[in-house]
């Protein structure tokens, strides 16, 4: 009896089930997963998804967000037990090339995916596993570090954005007169210590520095890096009060609430700097150059990508979301929605900050740690990111942090080996 | 039970001398990951450095925060007017978890903007950045500790000296002991047992510091290395740090092993001489 009605109970249930919605698969349709680590951008990607929905009635998206600082773990142990999601938020550079290289990605080409002609060369390279030459992700932001500028700050106390080195002394000293801490950074979180380093450094380099490093015709300890290492140091004075104890949230704070005049940081702050004071007047800008009329070159790196997870069972469903990723209307879509600029060919970003971003892109080096050193153990980052934080402290030179991050390199960096 | 514990820990052994692409082995390279980690820079001296890091903390805590534990142990034993009241908040802040230990100090220490610069401050002495100088970070992150846990000792000491009997203590005191006397030469030697728990829970806690440092100073171990430990730099090693470095389990095995290797053979060493000194006592 007891059993009957268990099954008659059952046999309701799934029938309410199929008639009152219940999973994608009751309903015919297919289901697949999209990995990320960017929980911040959850209703973005809803509604970025439901248009892809739309159109493709027969598939369905789920998102599925893990923590930043896990995310990681989490994805290289599900993908070893052959899970994970369909669809995979992966980094570029060194953080693909690890789940590349294992074999856990589909390899992405012209014929899958049409849409990788719609990408210029170094995003596609960004995303590519340096031993087979084949790209695994189909890149979805650009990001540029540069100088964020508070201007109802500047306008206050009767101050220019600095376009010189020399201009950006000048304006700390009467900023700092002016109880105003002229530069929002502090030393206390590494990963911003190499932002901080590679927004003021890069113009000091001048375009053809990286180029040098990667021909081996320079190294870290040359006179030129050790001296623009040197020129940080002139901007202890201007930092917060303490500021080797002060970390990124509190950074932040600092330039949000007017305390702070300017922010050495990445495009990516723009949405987030927005969501936590709507009406902050602020500028993003080119970092200063050394001398007036030199380029004044910003930073520029590839977040990330959209990859297809090799052993998905849905690996056609995959390739459409994907593939529905790299079209030009996406691409519009995302920078208007997540204030990030996509690199497909030819967006259109109407956001007036943004498209200054995607201006000073067009004068930028490559930041430098990201892209080219952080393929192998020790990172370009590890060595260049400690080394910072006791330079600034004053227990270690310029000339110390420069031979420490080339001996470092030259661990498996051939040009450095001579 | 014995496999559920021991086959992680083969795992881990057999990890070691792989190389690996994601997280399957890929080939094996003996005792390569072994000698990176000791031996080849700048893996050897972060390793050093990590392991120096864990001798000074495990050292400091057995002297000032059980140190001080002893002495509370002591004065809660003495049964003043209060003394159940200061016995609960002695060992509240062990209830606590360590990440939120570890927020709340780091807002207390925080050098614009902390409450203990502020102190400073009011009685004219100037503040630091007591976790962004490499000076003080981990010497603050010690005493984070020692607030955290002075407690859990405190009472295990207490429970120990509860133990002795009262007529020992009467009679030491009629013989003339004053409070140091009692501590260091009747109490002491009678509460050995306990010093031996005190002590092996606090060489594992210390070897596997990890928390407190994760939360307050950040994977790298920052300022530059001024507060990495076995557990941070294991853990960045193993499972990568997502803003500078790559994941490595066949080196963050090694590290794992060697880690286990030293915590179980100097933990065997002391429990035993321990043993013998409580028998001895």
């Amino acid at each position: 009896m007891v059993n009957r009605i268990g099954r008659r109970t059952l046999a309701a249930g799934l029938a309410a089930g199929a008639a009152f919605g219940g999973s994608a698969r009751a309903q015919g349709r297919s289901e697949i997963t999209f990995w990320t680590w960017r929980q911040e951008d959850r209703a973005a990607y809803t509604e970025l998804f439901a248009e892809f929905m739309k159109a493709n009635p027969g598939i369905t998206v789920k998102f599925e967000a893990f923590a930043v600082e896990q995310y990681a773990t989490i994805l290289s142990t599900a993908l070893a037990a052959g899970k994970g999601g369909d669809v995979i938020h992966t980094r570029a550079y060194g953080g693909l090339e690890q789940f590349a290289r294992a074999g856990y990605l589909l390899p992405l080409d012209n014929n899958n995916v049409p849409e990788l002609a719609n990408l210029p060369d170094d995003a596609k390279a960004s995303l590519t596993l340096r031993s087979d030459g084949k790209v695994y992700s189909y890149a979805f932001a650009s990001q540029t570090l540069g100088l964020f500028v508070n201007n109802a700050v500047f306008r206050q106390h009767g101050v220019q954005p600095p376009t010189t080195w020399a201009e950006l002394i000048e304006v700390s000293k009467a900023l700092k007169a002016k109880n105003v801490v002229p530069i929002a950074n502090g030393m206390a979180t590494a990963w911003m210590c190499e932002v901080f380093t590679s927004v003021f450094t890069n113009p000091l380099l001048g375009p053809g520095f990286v180029d040098e490093i990667l021909a081996g015709r320079a190294t870290f300890s040359d006179p030129r890096y050790v001296a623009a290492l040197g020129r940080l140091l002139e901007l202890r004075e201007f930092l917060p009060p303490g500021f080797t104890g002060i970390d990124y949230p509190t950074a932040q704070q600092l330039f949000l609430s007017g305390r702070a005049a300017m922010f050495a940081g990445g495009s990516f702050e723009i949405a987030n700097f927005r969501k936590q004071n709507p009406r902050i007047d602020m500028s993003f800008i080119a970092p200063p150059a050394p001398a007036a009329g030199a380029p004044r070159l910003v930073s520029k790196f590839y977040d990330g990508g959209y990859a297809v997870n090799a052993k998905s069972t849905n690996q056609a469903d995959a390739l459409k979301l994907v593939r529905f990723m790299g079209t030009k209307a996406f691409g519009d879509r995302f920078s208007a929605l997540l204030g990030n600029i996509s690199p497909i060919k030819g967006v259109t970003i109407t956001d007036p900050l943004l498209a200054e971003v995607a201006k000073l892109n067009e004068t930028s080096a490559p930041y430098i740690m990201a892209v080219h050193f952080r393929f192998e153990s020790p990172t370009g980052s590890e060595l260049l990111q400690s080394g910072i934080q006791r330079m600034m402290a004053g227990s270690m030179t310029p000339a110390e942090v420069g031979a420490s991050i080339t001996q470092g390199i030259a661990r498996y960096f051939k040009p450095f080996q001579k | 039970m014995s496999l559920f514990v021991a086959w992680p820990l083969l795992s881990a052994l057999r990890y070691a001398f792989y190389s690996f692409k994601g997280l399957a082995p890929d080939a094996f390279v003996g005792l390569a990951n072994f000698h990176d980690v000791l031996f080849t820079e700048p893996f050897a001296s972060w390793t050093w450095r990590a392991l120096k890091h864990n001798v000074i903390v495990f050292l400091s805590l057995m002297v000032v925060q059980n140190g001080l534990a002893y002495l509370i142990a002591f004065a809660l034993l003495k049964a003043l007017p209060g003394h159940r009241v200061h016995q609960v908040i002695v060992f509240l802040p062990v209830v606590l978890s360590a990440v939120i230990v570890g927020f709340l100090w780091k807002l207390f220490l925080h050098p614009m903007f902390g409450m203990v610069n502020a102190a400073l401050a009011l009685v004219g002495l100037p503040g630091r950045p007591w976790l962004g100088d490499e000076a003080t970070a981990l010497g603050s992150l010690i005493f984070t500790n020692a607030w955290h846990w002075v407690g859990f000792p405190a009472l295990i000491f207490l429970a120990g000296m509860q133990r002795i009997q009262r007529e020992t203590l009467e009679a030491a005191r009629i013989d003339g002991a004053n409070d140091r006397v009692l501590l260091t030469r009747i109490i002491w030697p009678l509460v050995a047992p306990a010093t031996t728990i005190i002590f092996t829970l606090t060489f594992i806690g210390s070897f596997n510091w990890f928390e407190l440092p994760y939360v307050m100073t950040g994977l790298n171990g920052s300022p530059g290395g001024a507060t990495d430990v076995l557990g941070l730099y294991f853990y960045r090693t193993a499972f990568g740090n997502t803003t500078s470095g790559l994941q490595d389990f066949g080196r963050g095995s090694a590290l794992a092993v060697l880690m286990f290797a030293f915590i179980a053979t100097t933990c065997a060493i002391a429990l035993r001489y321990l043993r013998r000194r409580e028998i001895q006592l």
